[in-house]
């Protein structure tokens, strides 16, 4: 249960509305059921009236939507951002992708967002409402009598493992700032570190086997911002690797994961949006734990215009030889 | 579609001994682009450089690949071959079958099926090679010397001399080094600061020379003839400009136990201090760590006693930026701390001491006013144990010290032992050593005088134990000759401490990417042909951060440095490397990870407009390289995630159609 209401940023937009602050607002829009949310852009508060929603399926993070969204207008768009998006948006503001004038950015808390697919296991198909409560959701089916669910049990994977309430970004706060999380988020990826090479293939293999190569991981990644992608670049002769491979969707992800290593706010956009529900977001975990341990802690967009130790150089960087069995 | 040439080098035995050559051309002759392929006994020959050239023209060649020694010996060479025959020389690939594959394999068929995968290889780039036109840099006609010891000094003296400007940066508050703390040479004995101290008068008075005292180079960018260095010149809390060193401050400063470094702390000197009288420049220095009214605010005593009102307190550091040329490191030596050295008694004894300290305590300005006392009760000590090799030539599981030979202490021990005979003749010396080494002008006679004349006794073999007893020294040591064990009841121990680098020089060499060998000293770019140039263009290696040498050596190096500094101002420009990055507008992010990766600053940004096909402008951030900065280290190529970034003559391309040859 999300502690604002949609009345709340209906409110907040409103007043930015009047005021000139803000003409359009980058938003969710509700879809033929209530947890198929969609972003959107709205351009008047009548609009927002009709067809805005917030709840708690508003997983959307909106970072990556405006670079794409300030190059449109002169004008300041409104866009709300959960603790997690604030991180992917300072780091595309670190890599110059959008003009930070040109947003105008409302932090809202986020006490974790469902997964509807868990709620499909639970309850069933044939979803007709979900009625979020203190500590759960009531699930009215077409076939089956109504289903008490604990949010713990739906809730999102990467929220389960949330690393931060806390927003590094904003121009003005609705609700309760949150703190940074101690969170577990490690656990997972200390558990494929303790398989053996063989076993540790092997669990990828089974879980990349599934890619369908839909891209939407990379659609959605907003660390995937590139002008024009390698994959998508026949010159760029990656692009020519992973398909080379019997194996490719190994490759796509591997190649991918460098790609974004260094620069991967965890925001675990990648799993979620993932129609073959492969823990994609493992990968990229993987990096941030090592080069935490490298070169100390390091969260890519927890501070604008930080320099990533992937691109940084400094006296006391550990020695490649050193790497190696600091790695494992 | 090119047409390449394939010329495969025997090397004579070098590379025929190992590889099949006729088999490699054979080979290479079906590769994709291939119109050509021949092999001869020394293609770098006049000959073979002519079979190359004849081939061309036949041949209309396009690119040509030669199978050869390392691109560092010969690429050079056969790039102006094909240039000589009408061919870009940027069109020549050399594979390496000799260093990387002769040279390390013994079977035929081995070394064969590795040379044609190398060769496969290098024809794979060549076919995506194009033409490539270096530009030109101008040259900044300033050098800078990190360092002011007498290998400074010598090649700032000799760079002036040729009418170039040069900066000195020392970080001592006075420049002279170690030689202005040793008291006479070897094998001369003539006075080190009579003949050093004119030296740094030359180089005060030299109009071309800016001495940078207590002062640290920052950091370094740029490249060879465009380096832009930025100095920390410390606070010393004295005007420089207005000190004019008459030493009353040092005299009245209240606070009178600091421990003075130059003479090794065997004596105290005041907070604000000058380090000797021949300093230069000859200005005080407020020591901070000391001084009471930089610490508590109450004091201000030698502020008051200062006629010119040159003490300034509020003096913060101020960092210069200043364009060179050229860089010479000069940053010299130091002895090792003996601190792993528990047998000897150093930290036990107070008349257990190094061999510097027993220079200082010979000086006539050091603490004893010249006159050779025990540190411990000022007695006239009248048996004096030398012992040799301590830390020098350790073995490498020792766990301490060098495996190196110091190559000094040879000679200034048979210096210290005859100057000792010789002012106080009824004293005992002993010199104990693994061997003596004296390959130098005059030096085994200088060696043998000692023996001879002086009747200092050299005794082969190792100090094992010194413990201190009473007010004596026992040393235990083995006299590996005479086959037994020694027991000497000794006055004083001077130990010959192995030397090494000064610390500072290997967060210098990153600043400089100069390349350093295990022991911090700097690598020449030819251990036997270039010794005085460092592999990073542009950076040049004077005296002892190059290895352990003395003071005639480190004076002839710094002249040979200063040489080739002057070769290089002496130039307007020099021709860049054409491989320099570029990067697609079309395909870049703006994301700044090359330009943060950069090493020589080449690169910037700008917001430029692109028409888009929907007929709409966008207003983009792209970045730019500037190929006269630009190094080609291909640092940027790697960072950028899109790929927009690439190298001339090493595209992503290229090298991924290296990787494909040699894996088909």
């Amino acid at each position: 249960m999300q502690k604002i209401t949609r009345s709340d940023l209906i409110n907040k937009a409103k007043e930015l509305f009047a005021n000139g602050t803000v003409n359009r607002v980058l938003g969710w829009k509700a879809g033929e059921f209530a947890y198929d949310v969609t972003p959107a852009v709205f351009n008047s508060i009548e609009d927002m009236e009709k067809n805005f929603v917030f709840g708690d399926f508003c997983n959307a993070n909106f970072s990556k939507y405006l670079i794409a969204e300030t190059g449109k207008s002169a004008e300041k768009v409104l866009v709300f951002l959960k603790p997690c998006d604030t991180y992917s948006f300072n780091q595309l503001l670190t890599e110059h992708r959008f003009a930070r004038e040109k947003v105008y950015a409302v932090g809202i808390p986020c006490e974790g967002m469902l997964d509807i697919g868990k709620i499909k296991n639970l309850a069933g198909d044939g979803i007709l409402e979900i009625i979020s409560g203190e500590n759960a959701v009531t699930v009215k089916t077409l076939y089956d009598d109504d289903k008490t669910l604990n949010y713990a049990d739906i809730m999102v994977e990467r929220c389960l493992s949330c690393k931060s309430k806390k927003h590094v970004a904003y121009d003005e706060l609705i609700g309760e700032e949150g703190d940074v999380i101690d969170s577990n988020r490690f656990d997972e990826v200390e558990r494929i570190e303790k398989m053996t090479s063989d076993e540790r293939f092997a669990f990828w293999q089974s879980q990349l086997s599934k890619c369908i190569r839909c891209n939407a991981c990379r659609d959605i990644c907003p660390a995937c911002t590139c002008e024009k992608c390698v994959f998508d670049n026949p010159k760029s002769s990656v692009n020519n690797k992973a398909i080379s491979d019997s194996f490719e969707e190994k490759m796509f992800h591997i190649i991918r994961a460098f790609h974004v290593a260094g620069r991967c706010t965890d925001c675990g956009e990648c799993s979620r949006v993932c129609p073959q529900g492969i823990p994609l977001h493992l990968l990229n975990r993987k990096f941030i734990k090592d080069i935490n341990s490298f070169y100390g802690d390091y969260q890519a967009g927890e501070e604008e215009g930080s320099r990533a130790p992937l691109i940084n150089y400094t006296f006391d960087d550990l020695e490649p030889g050193e790497a190696v069995g600091r790695g494992e | 579609m090119q047409r390449i040439g394939v010329f495969v080098c025997w090397c004579g035995s070098n590379i025929a001994g190992t590889v099949d050559v006729q088999a490699v051309s054979e080979a290479l002759k079906s590769e994709p682009g291939v119109v050509f392929s021949t092999n001869y006994q020394y293609m770098c020959s006049q000959a073979g450089q002519q079979i190359i050239i004849d081939a061309i023209k036949e041949h209309k060649l396009t690119g040509i690949v030669v199978c050869s020694c390392s691109p560092r010996m010969h690429e050079a060479t056969f790039r102006k071959t094909a240039q000589a025959a009408g061919l870009n020389p940027y069109m020549v690939e050399i594979a390496n079958i000799r260093e990387q594959c002769s040279w390390i394999h013994k079977d035929m068929a081995v070394g064969t099926e590795k040379a044609i995968i190398l060769g496969r290889a290098a024809v794979a780039k060549v076919n995506l090679n194009a033409p490539l036109i270096p530009g030109q840099t101008p040259v900044t006609k300033r050098a800078l010397v990190i360092g002011g010891g007498i290998a400074g000094i010598q090649t700032a003296l000799d760079i002036a001399e040729a009418g170039f400007p040069v900066d000195i940066v020392e970080k001592k508050p006075t420049i002279g080094g170690k030689m202005a703390q040793i008291d006479k040479t070897f094998p001369t004995l003539d006075c080190a600061a009579c003949i050093l101290t004119p030296k740094m008068v030359d180089a005060a008075q030299n109009e071309n020379i800016r001495i940078l005292s207590y002062s640290e180079v920052e950091e370094v960018k740029g490249f060879v003839g465009n380096f832009n260095v930025k100095i920390r010149k410390k606070a010393r809390f004295v005007k420089e400009d207005v000190c004019t060193g008459c030493g009353i401050c040092t005299e009245k400063c209240p606070q009178k136990k600091v421990p003075n470094e130059f003479n090794l702390g065997m004596d105290n000197r005041r907070a604000v201090y000058i380090p000797f009288a021949q300093a230069v420049p000859k200005v005080a220095t407020i020591d901070a760590d000391y001084c009471t009214m930089l610490k508590t605010g109450k004091c201000g005593l030698c502020a008051k006693v200062c006629t010119a009102g040159a003490i300034d307190y509020t003096q913060k550091d101020e960092i210069i930026e200043e364009q060179y040329g050229a860089i010479v490191a000069a940053t010299g030596f130091n002895p090792i701390s003996m601190d792993k050295f528990d047998e000897f008694a150093y930290n036990q004894s107070k008349d257990v001491i190094t061999s510097l300290e027993f220079e200082r305590l010979t000086n006539a300005a050091g603490p004893t006013a010249g006159k050779l006392l025990r540190p411990s009760d000022g007695k006239h000590p009248h048996t004096i144990v030398f012992v040799q090799c301590v830390g020098s030539r350790c073995s490498s599981c020792a766990q301490k010290g060098k495996e190196y030979c110091s190559k000094i202490c040879c000679m200034y021990t048979a210096k210290h032992a005859m100057l000792t005979r010789d002012k106080y003749p009824d004293t005992d010396v002993y010199v104990f050593y693994i061997d003596v080494r004296t390959p130098g002008k005059s030096f085994d006679e200088f060696y043998r005088r000692a023996v001879e004349e002086y009747g200092v006794h050299y005794i082969k073999g190792m100090v094992g134990k010194v413990s201190p007893e009473g007010d004596k020294l026992m040393v235990q040591a083995s006299d590996l000759l005479a086959n037994k064990q020694l027991h000497i009841e000794a006055d004083l121990v001077v130990l010959a401490a192995a030397i090494e680098p000064d610390k500072t020089a290997r967060s210098l060499a990153t600043m400089l990417t100069a390349s350093m060998d295990t022991n911090d000293f700097f690598t020449e770019a030819h251990p036997k042909l270039r010794p005085v140039e460092s592999p990073t263009a542009g950076v040049f290696l004077s005296g002892t951060c190059q290895g352990p040498k003395d003071i005639p050596e480190t004076v002839s190096q710094a002249s040979a440095a200063a040489a080739k500094v002057i070769g290089l101002l002496a130039k307007d420009k020099l021709t860049g490397n054409p491989c320099v990055a570029h990067s697609d507008e079309l395909m870049c992010n703006g994301c700044s990870g090359c330009e943060k990766v950069c090493p020589y600053g080449a690169i910037t940004y700008i917001d430029k407009e692109f028409r888009m096909p929907d007929r709409t402008t966008k207003l983009r951030r792209v970045a730019q390289v500037n190929p006269a900065v630009c190094q080609g280290c291909g640092a940027c190529t790697v960072a950028c995630p899109s790929g927009a970034m690439d190298l001339n003559g090493f595209e992503s391309a290229q090298i991924i159609a290296e990787v494909d040859a040699i894996c088909r």
